[in-house]
């Protein structure tokens, strides 16, 4: 299964699996820190935004599928830094693969990080929640 | 030496005022020795994105449950926990957090389970230290280690198991989750994640009575009269009587059970911290559905 890791997302794997636990939790809160605005485009239209209610912040997600690939847009209050990094991990893996590529990501790669311990197995359920809607959205999407 | 309690005329009314503290008793004494605070939250990084200067983090979660078993740590690791944190046996905790301080109330409760005896509560929580500008810091407490005994949990006063459920049946329980989840409408807090019970509903004769009420708009605990007329007029409650709280996991009826204890001052409060996820995929016991508590079957 994991040779068919797209390399980014093996990239960001690795980087939390080569650091301590204690480390693991620090790189969540800096990929939160990482997790860019809603693009205006966005923001003006809530109707595109999708609650993924598997995670206990209030976090909002949209897919786009653009001609340089896919990207995850997210928003999440400040004050939901795990829910943010996330989102931010997701967001970074998944942008610019193909629909293809982001269909066949592992519906566990929330769960190749290492994070289990340090953040605990029920907080990562938010994580697959995000990515199970994520493809949600583009199989939705590629059968239209 | 234990520090002074807090004599706000706002707490005054309760049972037990010492358990309390206001934002401005504690920031005139962040700093003073025998004082700890201690931040829990339902966010394992918010206290990493800022903090009130010198608290300690302890994680709900991560920290106090039993990496293994459905439990919570033992005398050992919680003696580990505590020493690692820079906290002495004898100091006076103050703890805080998020969601009104549903997890400090959690955490609270653990403590008490191992009879560290001064744990306080920040009334109002962090929103409302922050939302009232007072001081939140990044940088590292920088307690030095301390070396905390190791001393055996007692869960025989505060803590329910189910079977203990099972035979106070027909005595008050006290269920604290939402309506949706009492009535059987929904299985998890509405917007929570799912986290298992193969049935939904509620344990018969239980009142419904969602945690936040005893909580207002601004985070702090009501007005002992307002929580009377929850809790004794609505809920039926009467002194003496001996009660049981539950909610999903045990955390958001630690603070009803903080409520009940430590405001109101019933006497023999206990937290069933199985709760709905242990009681709802539990085989042959009794399940009410409906928005009424429902009766005992003989």
């Amino acid at each position: 299964m994991t040779e068919t890791l797209p390399n980014q997302l093996a990239e960001i794997r690795d980087e939390f699996l080569a650091v301590d636990e204690r480390t693991r939790l620090q790189l969540l809160l800096e990929f939160s820190r990482e997790l860019p605005a809603l693009p205006q485009r966005y923001a003006d239209h809530p109707d595109l935004l999708e609650r993924v209610v598997e995670c206990q912040s209030p976090i909002f997600i949209f897919v786009e599928v653009a001609d340089d690939g896919v990207h995850l847009h997210a928003t999440a209050p400040e004050e939901a830094p795990t829910t943010r990094g996330f989102a931010s991990i997701l967001a970074q893996a998944i942008d610019g693969l193909s629909v293809d590529e982001v269909l066949a990501i592992p519906a566990d790669f929330p769960q190749m990080l290492g994070l289990g311990k340090a953040v605990s197995p029920l907080r990562l359920n938010g994580m697959n929640g995000m990515l199970q809607r994520a493809k949600r959205q583009l199989a939705a999407r590629a059968s239209v | 030496m234990p520090i002074e309690t807090d004599n706000s005329p706002a707490f005054a009314d309760f049972a037990h005022p010492e358990r309390l503290v206001s934002t401005a008793w504690l920031e005139e004494r962040l700093g003073t020795d025998g004082l700890v605070v201690v931040e829990s939250d339902e966010d394992v990084l918010l206290y990493e994105i800022g903090h009130i200067p010198g608290a300690v983090k302890i994680d709900w979660h991560t920290d106090l449950n039993d990496p293994v078993e459905r439990d919570y740590i033992d005398g050992a690791a919680f003696a580990e926990l505590l020493s690692s944190r820079g906290i002495s046996r004898d100091d006076t905790i103050v703890l805080y957090g998020d969601k009104s301080n549903w997890w400090a109330a959690y955490t609270l409760w653990v403590f008490t389970l191992f009879g560290h005896s001064d744990v306080r509560l920040l009334d109002g929580g962090r929103d409302k230290w922050i939302a009232e500008g007072r001081p939140m810091t990044t940088d590292a407490p920088g307690r030095p280690r301390t070396d905390y005994p190791v001393v055996e949990r007692d869960d025989s006063g505060i803590r329910a198991y189910k079977e203990d459920v099972l035979a106070h049946l027909g005595k008050p329980l006290i269920d604290v989750r939402s309506p949706e989840e009492y009535s059987g409408e929904r299985n998890t807090a509405p917007a929570y994640p799912e986290e298992g019970a193969l049935r939904s509903g509620h344990i018969p004769t239980a009142r419904s009575v969602p945690w936040s009420k005893a909580v207002a708009d601004d985070g702090t605990f009501r007005p002992v009269t307002d929580l009377d007329s929850i809790y004794r007029d609505g809920a039926g409650l009467r002194d003496g009587d001996e009660v049981v709280a539950y909610c999903r996991i045990g955390e958001r009826s630690s603070h009803t059970w903080f409520v009940l204890s430590y405001l109101l001052g019933f006497e023999n409060v206990r937290n069933y911290d199985g709760s709905w996820t242990e009681w709802g995929s539990a085989v042959r016991v009794p399940i009410a559905i409906g928005t009424e508590p429902g009766e005992l079957r003989r």
